[in-house]
């Protein structure tokens, strides 16, 4: 038998809300895919974001198993489809590194082919993390950005479109080199894109990067600091908007990078504007560094020459020695990694990518905690993930 | 530190944990016993002039059909001594069971539910082991080499 | 009975809705008929009046409704124009029927209503809203007999019912039972009660100076000095009145950098996310004639109305006159929404609490205290005083607030 209730005059209000929970996706206008974010709300105010991927998973690896090393190329576009060229040469690297480790089947990759891959790769690492800015701003509720975003990366695909035929899916860096060799005038084409497009990230700058609004949404929101960055394994922009300097084209260079002269871009405490380490705007931010730097690097390959000679290293078969390898390349996103486990057979036993995105969002439930529903967007917008490659 | 000398080093902190030390590949990896894998990850994370704060990647490995053993990689990465190490695990297929590094390097948590995800391995201590990339209800962890795909997914045919 | 129904007809309400004045629009078509139609005019008075006031609201009916049609064109130009692109190009010339054929497409799009909504506030909302916005337009003084009625608490009537809106809108967002579709309502409704004090307060520092509910009385009061008459430039705090009420405007009618209520990357489409057909049409429609409505109203109240610019000049002056003023005003709305992102909601709630509603009540002191000193005579010298102070203040706010940029601090240090 309950005990008696004790007898009160008043009757007691106790403010009580109940958690709503809301789907955010997989098809909402900016998870950037097919993300879906198990949202608890208080509110406005989120309690708890949980991710739940796996909606553009393409058996990647599987898949990888049953091809021949250069069959696997045509899938790793797939996985960051906004960065394929990047993608492309990560795969190839590793690939050429494992070679490598027998002489009888080491080769070195021609100095023509170096140079395209670095042009190319570097317009990519442009082209993306033009999109990059233009959905963040989108996301933030600027519409303008995103087709100033998207004008000027037509012209770079335009570029791809002449080098390599293709506009989303290259193809174009293969095991030993690329598929092929520039077409005529193509370098005037890059250095008048390059010319056109220097004074535009200042424009895009005092456009969406000064903008009061801008500022107040993003900087101090979702504050990422160094230690939590690398503790969750985050590379990239994401690491740098941190403040750390990390970066592999300057740290453990591969391919032809020590000949270029170029600065790590990374986050900045600024207390004019609240800008703290770590947060959504140097997050941001450094993404419009990068592309600066991205064209000195280019400005150099032009003024430089570019060597004459094959565009494809001289090999018999992509058969690489029994043994294993993890290679890391710093793709826009971050730090693309691939481990190959091979056999000696013409088929991989097994390849895995470590994608950055992946690691990012995995970082998100930590980040969102507490905020608003409209900072997990800029969250999600400045983590810049593809879903293509968190789930591959 | 070369890899070699985080053996020695390891060798002479775990003992009998450290199984073997692989040279001649073209990443050397050291193989460590399952059950200690966490404290080795812990020693490597904290232990003086290691400081392995990042962990780059980690798989599942399954070699050949044969074989009744998993693997699982640890690619660690010093970001204030820029060095690196490869850890291995083997345990069996039929209960693969490995104690989870998801405390010493957040990252682990999703890396660790993937490999589970495709692999079956079971990581002990966990804090939300399921499935990732796969639907809830999928059965068969996929990148096992015996894996045969189901005729049926919810009455839809997967083999086409 | 026939003087009742005469006296129904003439001044239906008579506590509120007196009849002042002889200038509105059913007299003129009064007017009209009796001189222009001989038949009509032997009919007895009242008839007539009742006809002239049906086909007053048959014109209002018919033309209102094109401004949204209008409007939409024109902020598919505008924006196309600041992106760098062309806009619509295909339906007529330079695509000036686009929305034509967009509105005839929504008309025979299904109508769907979601399975576990509430049918009927599902259905009702959108005609509130419609209506509500466009019961607005019966007090905005388009000329000087241009005007559905002249009421005598006629900004009070708009203030009224533009308010109600945002029944349409907490309605709407609960009918559809869709979490997003809720929490754009709840935002709306957050953000328009809010945003209703600014507005008012702004308001009152206009009828303050005025001593008018009239909107022609308001009107009348900016004439003479041609743009020096304007209330905008006749106190400096009247001058700060109406940007309060400009960006309370914005923020009344959704629109960026206020449009949470239907945040698209956020919310999906916010309240009106499950609507479709024309249904949704609707919403849009009436999105678009607010955001005209809340333009006329500056427009009325601060920026002289249907007075033109230059005095004794009609240039910029008469219907034409007006409609310019509020097409600028327009304009400049959607230009604000095509370059400016969104804001918080906190940070929404912050700018009306602690910014907008002090700044009003500190311009009703103010307004106090020059109405007590200067009287409201309109004499050029007190208009003089008031344009000093309104360009020094300008420079003043200039060299404190300054602009806050990411590229003052040092340049970037090399890491090379």
């Amino acid at each position: 038998m309950a005990a008696p209730k004790p007898e009160s005059k008043f009757i007691e209000l106790k403010p009580f809300t109940d958690e709503m929970v809301v789907n955010m996706g997989p098809q909402h206008p900016s998870t950037h895919g097919v993300l879906r974010l198990e949202l608890k709300l208080d509110g406005e105010v989120v309690r708890e974001a949980i991710p739940h991927i796996g909606y553009l998973h393409r058996c990647f690896e599987k898949h990888s198993e049953n091809l021949s090393y250069p069959q696997i190329i045509p899938f790793t576009d797939r996985m960051d489809y906004i960065a394929a060229m990047n993608q492309n040469w990560g795969f190839c690297l590793a690939v050429e590194k494992l070679m490598a480790a027998d002489e009888k089947k080491g080769f070195e990759v021609p100095e023509r082919a170096e140079y395209l891959r670095v042009l190319i790769c570097e317009l990519n690492r442009i082209g993306s993390h033009l999109l990059s800015f233009g959905t963040y701003g989108m996301d933030i509720g600027a519409f303008t950005p995103f087709l100033y975003a998207f004008r000027d990366r037509e012209k770079i695909l335009l570029l791809f479109e002449k080098i390599c035929g293709a506009r989303l899916t290259y193809n174009y860096v293969r095991i030993g080199g690329v598929s092929r060799d520039m077409p005529p005038q193509f370098l005037d084409e890059v250095k008048e894109f390059i010319d056109y497009f220097e004074p535009k990230i200042d424009q895009y700058n005092s456009l969406l990067t000064d903008n009061e609004i801008f500022m107040e949404r993003t900087t101090g929101v979702a504050v990422m600091d160094n230690a939590m960055a690398i503790n969750y394994g985050i590379t990239g922009p994401n690491l740098r908007g941190a403040g750390s300097q990390w970066d592999l084209r300057k740290d453990e260079p591969y391919s032809i990078y020590d000949r270029f002269d170029f600065d790590v871009a990374y986050g900045k405490e600024i207390p004019e504007i609240g800008a703290v380490l770590g947060d959504c705007w140097n997050r941001y931010k450094v993404r419009m560094d990068e592309m600066k730097e991205s064209v000195r690097i280019i400005r150099q390959i032009l003024e430089g020459d570019i060597p004459d000679g094959p565009i494809m290293a001289e090999m018999k078969a992509v058969r690489p020695p029994k043994g294993e390898i993890f290679f890391r390349s710093e793709a826009p996103r971050g730090e693309l990694g691939f481990y190959i486990v091979s056999d000696g057979t013409p088929k991989p036993v097994r390849v895995r990518a470590k994608s950055p995105c992946f690691t990012a969002l995995s970082a998100l439930q930590e980040l969102s905690r507490g905020l608003m529903v409209a900072d997990i967007i800029a969250i999600i917008g400045s983590i810049d993930i593809v879903m293509g490659e968190v789930d591959r | 530190m070369t890899p070699q000398e985080i053996y020695t080093r390891l060798k002479g902190e775990f003992g009998e944990s450290i199984l073997s030390f692989e040279e001649t590949v073209v990443d050397p990896f050291i193989v460590v016993a399952p059950e200690s894998i966490a404290d080795v990850g812990r020693y490597l994370a904290e232990g003086e002039a290691l400081v392995f704060d990042f962990l780059m990647c980690l798989s599942g490995v399954d070699l050949s059909v044969k074989a009744e053993d998993l693997e699982v990689v640890y690619h660690l990465y010093s970001m204030t001594h820029r060095h690196n190490v490869v850890l291995k695990v083997i345990v069996h297929k039929e209960n693969p069971r490995v104690p989870t590094v998801e405390n010493i390097w957040k990252t682990a948590n999703w890396h660790e539910r993937e490999t589970f995800d495709l692999y079956g391995i079971v990581f002990d201590g966990h804090s939300d082991l399921k499935r990732i990339l796969l639907p809830d209800d999928w059965e068969g962890h996929p990148l096992r080499k015996d894996y045969k795909e189901p005729d049926f997914y919810r009455s839809m045919r997967v083999p086409y | 009975m026939l003087p009742v129904f005469q006296q129904f007809v003439q001044n239906p309400f008579p506590e509120f809705f007196a009849q002042a004045g002889s200038e509105n629009l059913s007299q003129l078509v009064l007017e009209f008929l009796r001189s222009h139609v001989p038949f009509l005019a032997t009919l007895p008075d009242p008839v007539l009046q009742l006809i002239a006031m049906l086909a007053v609201c048959v014109i209002f009916v018919a033309v209102v409704p094109l401004l949204p049609l209008f409007l939409v064109l024109a902020e598919r130009k505008v924006s196309a124009h600041i992106q760098d692109r062309v806009g619509p190009m295909r339906v007529g010339p330079h695509g000036v029927l686009q929305t034509l054929a967009d509105g005839v497409k929504l008309i025979f799009k299904e109508d769907h209503i979601p399975r576990q909504g509430d049918k009927i506030l599902f259905i009702v909302a959108p005609y509130i809203i419609f209506a509500c916005s466009f019961a607005v337009f019966a007090a905005i003084p388009f000329g000087k007999s241009i005007l559905v009625s002249n009421l005598n608490i006629g900004i009070f009537y708009i203030m009224a019912i533009s308010s109600v809106v945002v029944i349409g809108v907490i309605m709407a967002g609960w009918a559809s039972n869709s979490k997003w579709s809720l929490l754009g309502a709840l935002r709306s409704a957050a953000q328009i009660v809010s945003y209703e004090i600014p507005i008012g307060l702004s308001i009152l520092a206009v009828v303050m100076l005025v001593e008018s509910l009239k909107m022609q009385d308001i009107v009348m009061n900016q004439g003479g000095l041609g743009i020096l008459s304007w209330i905008v430039f006749r106190t400096p705090f009247t001058f700060i009145a109406f940007f309060v009420f400009f960006i309370s405007a914005i923020a009344e009618v959704n629109r960026t950098p206020f449009d949470l209520p239907e945040a698209e990357s956020e919310l999906v489409a916010g309240f009106h996310t499950e609507y479709s057909g024309m249904r949704f049409a609707l919403f849009f429609i009436a999105e678009y004639a607010n955001m005209f409505a809340v333009s006329a109203i500056a427009a009325t109240l601060f920026l002289g109305g249907w007075k033109g610019i230059i005095p004794g000049y009609e240039f910029l002056g008469g219907t034409p006159g007006f409609v310019i003023k509020t097409m600028l005003l327009v304009f400049v709305m959607m230009w604000i929404r095509w370059t400016l992102p969104r804001l918080r909601v906190d940070q929404l709630m912050n700018l009306c609490w602690k910014y907008l509603i002090p700044i009003s009540f500190f311009n009703i002191l103010g307004i106090g205290i020059w109405v007590l000193i200067f009287q409201n005579d309109r004499n050029p010298a007190h208009i003089g005083i008031s344009l000093l102070i309104i360009i020094l203040g300008i420079i003043g706010a200039y060299l404190v607030l300054g602009k806050r940029s990411s590229q003052s601090p040092a340049p970037r240090a090399s890491s090379a």
